[in-house]
């Protein structure tokens, strides 16, 4: 705390470099606080946004012009994007010193960067909740302004250099979100998601506070790096209260991402919210909790590091495991995806274990490409599922590919995507943490997230031949879905139980023969026991069902947002610009 | 508060202001959670935070201890009694016996093992080794609502907006939950959706019984029924329809 | 701004100084003491002084038969309360309903103790305040025993158990909170013009001068008639008395109690109307400080308090009960916004005119903001209102 410090009024000083005041200042004009303006840019604009559609919700009359609210929230989501991408150009890579507001925020690359990945994602969301909101009935100011607080909360999390901030952050996402999981008022399910989420993040937030008291208690500060140079200048040979502190943390942020032990919440909150808000905030909620997950441990407890190291190391393992072993089993396409997320924050958490500049680097990259694959995955069902969500299950996709091949061709990619198949994104994201934990010797860990990817391709694969069967129940001549159907278990067992085996194998080459192919009837009983492999007799019947006699409408943002979100799932996986931002970000941990 | 300092009658009644908050703390906890009526739980929760803004007093910590009563006690305890009363749950309380028979051991060991672990916990030396803490009435000049409020406004300007930001968020979601729309919803998904489309597969389709079918479907399910009478019933319509259909029969 | 840096040295009563000792004990009883019978005696006249002065504007008598001119009669009143028989209703809640009195009567009790009378005197070489206690939270008190005032009636109405009281409880409840928030926001505009919580403080910020120094002055008026009408509201004064609409409720909270209940709930009412009275004066009228003859203070506070109770005295006989509606949107949507854009304009002005005159024009900007989302709102709840009745 050097610098010009110097008596501003009678007891009162300020530091003129770090901003520092001590004493009272009670005389007039006395107090200043150096307030960064640049570093306040996306909350300008995100809060800023998000009131000025509350008061034009407020004075103009009913609704003024169809799409106003979703443009809103798209211009300061677009914002939002531009201001990061300025922040990007002007910061020293690897400054990590908090500047703004009594020391409150960072500002650095790692901030800027997950502010482009939020505005990216309210620029999605909004472009996408329109056409659906439209379609239920439901459009209305609301959703906007919940959407822009929530990515407010999460720029805030991940901008935060404290405590009190991260916390902060945590609850304006969070009560956005939850409001926006019960928002489908006609739907049960919905509300019901909302009171989950609700009551359980309620609990996680109780104990990511109490975790942060804990580690207050212990070192006597809330900053990130207070608590830094305070383990830095004392031994705590008993650091029984930091280390509580430290696990109640992880516990609490740990439920944002959805990891393993702390997942319970997210399959319902999936299946029962709005389609397009679970895209948004699969992608948000992740991504902010990540970005917490990394202040906290990586700048603040980097001496416990031995500690937390093997605290990630199982959550990441059980959050791959199970992820993709229970997403095998599940026959509603948004409780489905709701695993894969799962398991994908198991793949992040993965990158979080090795604890190094690339694995940093690799977490963002990977939240960075995974925020395009969620989304556009997301837009795709909710324009599938139809009114008032009706068709939700796996079978709501069969033969998408004759009736739509283009939003069908957009699926495969995303679901390859996801998958992890090599020239997309999902492998390259892959590639870079299980890169990034060998150098770190975990071969262990790297040797179960490439079989949890295995695992893991199976069920995207499932969806995608599942598009490509045949709309129609086959007559006669195959009839393979009426047996199932009619006959129950035994017969599907018998008829999936030799060609089964073959089912990875014969998905891989398949990979570009399935798009030439498209409305093709694919309706070999091997092809629907590939399908069905590992689901009960009643959800093998439900995953052959015949699909929705309608024809496909994709709203034009939708279809704008799904076509991106498909470039840059490919463009990400064949060329390097977004790794090379992903390992700018890791500068500070390089040294 | 410095005149106290100087004799001994410090001491005491700091003692006395422990003993009698952590007293008031602790009966006040006891109470809500083993009183029946919620009334009374609520007003057990209102002794527990007297007694936590008397620990506050003895902290020196005037301006929270006013704060604790002024917004606990006399807000949010009110809108507790408020909703109680509003929606007359007092004086019986529903409790789900065959669950809660389970979880009252179950609650219990966990409690006791919770106990005893902190217990030996703190039997054991340093184990809470960490910052030193303050006890006394913060260091400096002034009051500790003016130094509060230097902080508040100072170093904790950001939070302290974005709480206000929070809190407005969370009307914007409250209000977004309960406010009335004029436009109608849509047509409920009616359950037996899927039969009609393929009645022959009707009985054996057992996801039709579980799942919602399609209402997107509906005009061309209409138009099925009336090529097919007798599964006009399961057909799904939009509410005009249905109005109709319960006029003509 | 001298306001400012004095209170932040400022420590309180003086008598404390030398430390606790016996003469200290003796002068914190008397005090003590003092207070109570001045809310005694208060109480005592204030109810004799409504109903006469009621009598006066509707040209009645009033009550003249016990004591000199009727005087004695609230007196009588009370003696006769106290010997009646004490019921409980068979439906009540007893513990509850037993305690209910006392704490409404408490916090009015309390709150009194942080008026400051005048300023300090000197008794055998002890200097005192003329008010029971200086603490550093000063004005909160008043804002606490405000907010916690509700318990009273709402668990007096609940514990009838009984439908009317339990319907005044719960108005009181939602009335209550509803004009808390105003109250804190003027009494904050107080607060940023003196610098200190200190009641002792925020009046000798106003002393002096001819008038000009009174807050309701310096803080330009409105928050003064803000903190009036919050404050009767606060107490269900008429004519926000819904709590015991006699005409819905059949008296209200305190429809079930009986002779000394009852009688403890007309105290804490007219205890807490002299109390807020006190109050009053203190943040707004200057507290114990004349517009001339600054000497005599507690003959100045005590002026005041007779003018601002008799002011409560004229609106009961004058205005009618306002409808729960009515009432409501007073609260929220004109007083709520009127004080909150006073505290901005306040706390502006107080640094320059500059910045007072933008918080001035931003507050207007927001009104027409507020009144047009009203109106919007009003017509979008018709149009609901209308759908409906058309729909069968």
């Amino acid at each position: 705390m050097s610098g010009g410090t110097y008596l501003v009024a009678a007891g009162c000083t300020i530091n003129d470099i770090t901003g520092k005041i001590s004493g009272l200042c009670t005389a007039k004009g006395s107090i200043h606080i150096s307030i960064n303006y640049p570093a306040l840019v996306p909350f300008f604009v995100l809060g800023g946004g998000a009131l000025v559609v509350l008061l034009l919700s407020a004075v103009l009359p009913k609704r003024p012009y169809r799409g106003l609210w979703a443009g809103l929230t798209v211009a300061a989501g677009v914002g939002t994007v531009v201001d990061g991408l300025v922040q990007w150009q002007q910061l020293n890579g690897s400054s990590v010193t908090p500047v703004t507001l009594g020391d409150q925020l960072f500002y650095d690359h790692m901030g800027a960067f997950f502010a482009v990945l939020f505005g990216v994602a309210t620029v999605a969301g909004a472009a996408i909740s329109d056409g659906y909101l439209e379609r239920e009935g439901l459009d209305g100011p609301e959703p906007y302004v919940l959407m822009l607080s929530c990515s407010l909360g999460a720029v805030l999390m991940a901008d935060a250099a404290g405590f009190v901030t991260l916390f902060l952050g945590l609850e304006i996402l969070s009560i956005s979100l939850y409001a926006m999981s019960a928002y489908h008022r006609w739907r049960a399910a919905s509300g019901e998601a909302g009171l989950k989420y609700l009551i359980l993040g309620s609990l996680a937030s109780a104990i990511f506070i109490y975790g942060a008291a804990l580690i207050y208690g212990a070192t006597g500060s809330l900053q990130y790096l207070g608590v830094v140079s305070f383990l830095a200048d004392n031994a705590l040979f008993q650091n029984g209260v930091l280390l509580g502190g430290m696990v109640l943390v992880i516990v609490g942020l740990g439920f944002k991402v959805a990891a393993v032990p702390f997942h319970f919440w997210s399959p319902d909150v999936y299946q029962g919210a709005p389609t397009p808000f679970v895209g948004y905030m699969a992608a948000v909620a992740k991504a902010a909790g990540f970005a917490g997950l990394l202040r906290v441990l990586m700048l603040a407890l980097p001496t416990l590091e031995s500690t937390w190291r093997p605290i990630i190391w199982v959550l990441a393992t059980l959050s791959v495991v199970f992820g993709s072993i229970l997403a095998l089993v599940q026959v509603d396409l948004k409780r489905m995806l709701a695993y894969s997320s799962i398991s994908q924050a198991g793949y992040v958490l993965i990158g979080l274990q090795a604890g190094t500049a690339q694995g940093v680097r690799a977490v963002a990259f990977y939240l960075f490409t995974y925020t395009f694959m969620v989304i556009g995955t997301f837009a795709i069902v909710g324009v599938l599922q139809g009114r008032g969500e009706a068709r939700n299950d796996l079978s709501a996709v069969r033969g998408l590919a004759s009736r739509s091949p283009w939003l069908a061709g957009a699926m495969l990619v995303l679901m390859l995507g996801q998958a992890g198949i090599p020239l997309t994104s999902g492998f390259l994201g892959k590639w870079v943490v299980i890169e990034a934990v060998l150098g770190q010797g975990q071969y262990e860990l790297a040797l179960i997230g490439m079989l949890g990817a295995a695992v893991a391709a199976f069920f995207y694969l499932r969806v995608a031949l599942i598009m490509f069967l045949a709309p129609e129940s086959p007559g006669a001549p195959a009839g393979g879905a009426v047996t199932l159907s009619a006959t129950g278990g035994p017969g599907a067992a018998t008829a999936g139980g030799g060609p089964s085996d073959g089912g990875p194998e014969s998905s891989e080459p398949g990979d570009s023969g399935w798009a030439a192919g498209a409305g093709r009837a694919y309706s070999g009983s091997d092809l629907q026991a590939i399908v069905t492999a590992g689901l009960s007799a009643r959800d093998r019947a439900l995953a052959l069902r015949p699909p929705p006699h309608t024809r496909v409408r994709v709203p034009a943002a939708t279809a704008a947002v799904i076509a991106v979100c498909v470039v840059f799932t490919v463009f990400a996986g064949v060329s390097t610009p977004v790794l090379s931002w992903a390992h700018a970000i890791a500068l500070p941990w390089s040294a | 508060m410095s005149f106290l300092a100087a004799t001994g009658l410090a001491i005491g009644s700091a003692w006395a202001l422990y003993g009698v908050g952590t007293a008031l703390v602790l009966a006040g906890a006891l109470g809500v959670v083993l009183l029946r009526n919620p009334v009374h739980c609520a007003l057990s929760l209102v002794t527990t935070i007297f007694g936590i803004a008397l620990l506050f007093v003895d902290q020196h910590a005037y301006f929270l201890a006013a704060v604790q009563i002024i917004v606990y006690a006399g807000a949010i305890v009110i809108l507790f009694l408020f909703v109680i009363m509003l929606l007359g749950v007092d004086r019986k309380e529903a409790r789900a016996p065959e669950n809660v028979r389970l979880l009252v051991p179950m609650a219990l060991v966990v409690g006791a093992v919770a106990v005893a672990e902190l217990l030996a916990l703190a039997r054991l030396q340093y184990w809470a080794a960490g910052a030193k803490s303050t006890t006394q009435s913060l260091s400096g000049p002034g009051s500790d609502i003016q130094k509060l409020g230097q902080t508040i406004f100072t170093s904790y300007l950001l939070p302290f907006e974005m709480t206000a930001a929070l809190l407005v968020i969370a009307i914007v979601a409250a209000v977004a939950l309960v406010r009335r729309r004029s436009q109608p919803p849509p047509a409920p998904p009616r359950k037996s959706a899927g039969a009609l489309r393929h009645p022959a597969r009707a009985p054996e389709a057992p996801g039709a019984a579980v799942r919602p079918a399609a209402t997107a479907g509906a005009g061309r399910s209409a138009a099925a029924a009336t090529r097919s009478p007798a599964a006009a019933a399961s057909t799904p319509k939009t509410s005009n329809e249905t109005r109709e259909g319960r006029a003509v029969s | 701004m001298l306001a400012a840096v004095a209170a932040a040295s400022y420590n309180g009563d003086p008598v404390f100084a030398k430390g606790i000792t016996l003469g200290v004990w003796i002068i914190e009883l008397v005090k003590l003491v003092a207070v109570f019978a001045i809310i005694m005696v208060g109480v005592l006249f204030m109810v004799m002084y409504e109903r006469k002065a009621v009598a006066y504007l509707g040209n009645r008598w009033g009550p003249n038969r016990a004591g000199p001119k009727g005087w004695l009669q609230s007196l009588a009143d009370g003696l006769k309360l106290f010997f009646k028989e004490a019921l409980v209703p068979e439906g009540a809640d007893r513990w509850v309903y037993r305690a209910a009195p006392v704490i409404a009567m408490v916090p009015v009790m309390v709150s009194f103790s942080v008026i400051p009378i005048g300023d300090t005197v000197t008794v055998a070489g002890y200097t005192t305040r003329l008010q029971l206690a200086d603490p550093p939270w000063g004005i909160l008190v008043m804002l606490m025993a405000s907010s916690i005032s509700v318990y009273g009636v709402m668990l007096a109405g609940w514990a009838s158990g009984s439908k009317y009281p339990l319907i005044g409880a719960v108005r009181a409840s939602a009335q209550m909170i509803s004009y808390e928030a105003a109250l804190g926001l003027t009494v904050a505009t107080v607060v940023v013009l003196t610098g200190s919580l200190h009641t002792s403080a925020i009046v000798a910020a106003q002393h002096g001068g001819v008038l000009y120094h009174w807050n309701v002055f310096r803080a330009y008026g409105l928050p003064a008639a803000i903190f009036f009408v919050a404050i009767t509201a606060e107490m269900t004064r008429p004519p926000f008395d819904l709590v015991e609409a006699e005409e819905e409720l059949a008296g209200g909270y305190n429809m079930e109690y009986s002779s000394i209940g009852f009688a403890l709930f007309y105290l804490a009412e007219y205890a807490a109307l002299v109390t807020n009275s006190a109050f009053f004066v203190t943040l707004f009228l200057g507290g114990p400080d004349g517009p001339y003859w600054h000497t005599i203070g507690p003959l100045w506070f005590v002026i005041k308090v007779l003018a601002v109770l008799y002011v409560y005295v004229w609106i009961r006989a004058t205005l009618p009960r306002l409808r729960y509606d009515q009432l409501m949107d007073l609260g929220w949507k004109k007083l709520i916004p009127a004080s909150l854009a006073m505290l901005l304009i306040v706390a502006a002005g107080h640094i320059s005119w500059r910045w007072g005159l933008a918080a001035l024009s931003g507050s207007l900007f927001a009104f027409i903001l507020l009144s047009r989302a009203i109106e919007v709102g009003r017509t979008q709840v018709e149009e609901g209102a209308q759908a409906e009745l058309e729909s069968p």
